[in-house]
């Protein structure tokens, strides 16, 4: 009797549970392959850099290919979408990178101190600056924010503090969401239907251009402020009226210093978002070319006001103002990134601690 | 008899002047944005009716208002369709990139990059658009009309300057590109991680996984979020204003000629300083159309965040 003893071919395990894979460096190496080919086109053959974009996201759809001979139909799907998600999200970065980078390299070029200190009054050509502008938006912004915080904050806590859920505060909710969805054009049109009831055809004031900012503002702050106070635990309220403190000392001197840091995050992105407004200030506020510091009277310059300006109404020669344009849109695009920046630091230092 | 039974002892809380005025400062407050709402809508009717029915004559278009506010209608519309059908894709799969195919901790970074991009001032896009993405374009939307020009959309001339509604509505595509990736970004998020994991468990690939988990949970919060970017567009003015190449009353579908229809904001931003008289009510009352439409369809996307707010409450 002989007996055959078949030693079973030798198994492998991880083959046998995930099938045939690509190696593990496959998709990195073809990535960096891509890379080096398109840097190499786009240093020795003069392609230009969206071609060499292109060319990347070319070479990298060989992945989902050879994944579809090596490792079938599924695999390959889940590859080629990998790559598209992938490459949406650079096609995203492309408009950001390519704005601050025309921005800042077109609009360096005027910046200095004369830029800043003198206006455009009996400017002709080269010089001049952007000061009236410059004022007029600090003036302008500074009103909408004195008319909108106070409003924003009370709504907010009249919503979180007072309400109740009652039919009143359904309403201001949904119709705080309209006002989100108000058009800036929209609110020029508004501030300057107001204003014309009480001053005539025509008027031009810097407080209309507050007044419109405000009519955009006034909803964001009221939106941040009430996810704030909601933020606000309970118990702290509780245990204020345990001490026998009244309502408004409660929400005044607990509950609004606990949400403080969230509110001025607001508030500073709020201002952030209406400083860069222009249809509505075109509308109400117009353009001129000295300084007003009134905001009561006549027109008043503002920055994208001005950039938008110098951009349309050019003069001759045009280059001079076309570069003032870049300038001012400089200025601004820092004054917002600035305003944004203070909003993340505000609420990255003095949110309060112990309840995460 | 001592006066045990006196009513004022029924009172279980003292009011303070302090409460009174506080409470009644943050209701008026709350009124006053109804009253604000009220408003807009009022004082735009005042002021826009009469540009309703202005006669022809009176203003400077020649045109009575119907056939003068409907070729800007419909310039709005293209301009804000177009910019949504090339936002949305790209907006899915940017925030399907930040929740789910970046490295987590890298997520909240590259949130803040495009972030980034709705902070920037629309008159700065305006300039990128006339200065950077317009001249870029140009040779594209030759290559379109030589290749493609049996297509109604891009039936030409190209125009040299590349100052079109298609140029335009990538301009707006970008700058709803954040609003909607912040609220697709949030709502992929929010899907139960049990039902990612019962999906990738059973064996299904990333990509699967995506298809069969999140996007069933996230569909509503999706569409709402393209409703929303839809609104921003049709009321975004500057960008449209500075790049657009506008020859007025133009109604057609060619996209890369540079005769172009209008939108709404863009013409009144274009038409406000030298208007006078009738002219303005007629800007006003298309104001109003506008405010209008972008009402609804804000309307809309509210309704459907709501629908879905109801049937999460259940998972």
């Amino acid at each position: 009797m002989t007996t055959t003893t078949k030693t079973p071919p030798p198994v492998d395990v991880h083959r046998e549970l995930y099938g045939a894979q690509l190696p593990i460096w496959g998709p990195r190496v073809l990535l960096g392959g891509a890379v080096v080919v398109a840097a190499a086109l786009y240093l020795l053959a003069g392609v230009n850099i969206m071609m060499a974009a292109l060319i990347v996201f070319a070479i990298s759809l060989l992945l989902p290919i050879w994944s579809a001979v090596v490792e079938g139909r599924r695999k390959a799907t889940d590859r080629l979408v990998t790559v598209l998600v992938t490459s949406s999200f650079v096609l995203a970065m492309f408009p950001l990178f390519s704005i601050l980078y025309t921005v800042i390299d077109k609009g360096t070029k005027v910046l200095g101190v004369d830029f800043f200190t003198f206006s455009m009054r009996n400017v002709v050509g080269e010089g001049g600056g952007i000061y009236h502008a410059l004022a007029g938006t600090l003036l302008i912004t500074g009103a909408a924010t004195l008319i909108s915080v106070p409003i924003g904050m009370f709504t907010a806590i009249y919503l979180v503090e007072y309400s109740d859920g009652n039919r009143l505060s359904r309403w201001i909710r949904f119709l705080v969401d309209v006002m989100t969805g108000i058009p800036s054009i929209v609110a020029g049109l508004f501030a300057y239907a107001l204003f014309v009831l009480f001053f005539g055809e025509g008027v031009r004031m810097g407080i209309g251009g507050s007044v419109a900012l405000s009519v955009l503002m006034i909803p964001v702050v009221v939106r941040s402020t009430e996810e704030m106070l909601k933020l606000v635990p309970n118990e702290l309220r509780e245990a204020s009226y345990a001490l026998g403190v009244p309502k408004w000392r409660t929400v005044s001197k607990v509950v609004l210093p606990t949400a403080l840091a969230g509110i001025v995050t607001g508030i500073t992105l709020a201002i952030a978002r209406v400083i860069g407004e222009t249809a509505p200030l075109l509308i109400i506020a117009g353009a001129t070319d000295s300084v007003n510091f009134n905001l009561f009277d006549g027109r008043m310059a503002s920055l994208p006001v001005f950039a938008y300006a110098s951009q349309r109404n050019p003069g001759v020669p045009p280059e001079f103002s076309i570069d003032r344009a870049w300038g001012a849109a400089l200025t601004l695009l820092l004054i917002v990134m600035l305003l944004n920046l203070i909003a993340r630091l505000v609420s990255y230092f003095f949110s309060p601690k112990g309840e995460r | 008899m001592t006066s045990t039974l006196d009513p004022r002892r029924k009172r279980s809380t003292v009011v303070r002047p302090g409460d009174r005025i506080f409470s009644g400062l943050s209701t008026s407050a709350g009124i006053l944005i109804l009253v604000v709402l009220a408003g807009v809508a009022a004082f735009l009717t005042i002021e826009g009716v009469p540009g309703v029915l202005a006669s022809p004559d009176e203003v400077k278009s020649g045109q009575s208002f119907l056939p003068y506010v409907w070729p800007l209608v419909f310039g709005t519309l293209l301009a804000a369709t177009i910019a949504l059908i090339l936002a949305v894709p790209v907006a899915i799969g940017v925030a399907l990139f930040i929740s789910h195919y970046s490295p987590r901790k890298l997520g909240q970074v590259l949130g803040y990059l495009i972030d980034l991009l709705a902070a920037v001032p629309s008159v700065v896009y305006g300039l990128w658009g006339i200065g950077f993405l317009a001249p870029h374009m140009a040779p594209i939307y030759q290559w379109l009309e030589d290749n493609l020009g049996f297509i109604p959309l891009f039936a030409g001339p190209a125009s040299a300057t590349g100052r079109t509604i298609l140029t335009a509505s990538i301009v707006l595509a970008v700058m709803i590109l954040p609003i909607m990736t912040a609220i697709c970004r949030e709502i992929f998020l929010q899907t139960p991680r049990l039902h990612e994991e019962a999906a990738l468990a059973l064996g299904a690939t990333r990509w699967e996984m995506a298809r069969m988990a999140i996007f069933p949970y996230a569909r509503s919060g999706i569409v709402s979020a393209a409703m929303l970017g839809l609104g921003r567009a049709l009321g975004e003015t500057l960008a449209v204003a500075m790049v657009l190449s506008v020859s007025v009353g133009t109604v057609s579908p060619n996209l890369i000629s540079s005769t172009n229809p209008s939108t709404i904001a863009a013409n009144i931003a274009l038409s406000f300083g030298e208007a006078s008289g009738k002219t303005v009510n007629v800007l006003i009352a298309s104001g109003l159309v506008l405010f209008v439409i972008t009402f609804l369809v804000n309307f809309a996307a509210r309704a459907i965040v709501d629908r879905r707010k109801e049937f999460s409450g259940a998972n």
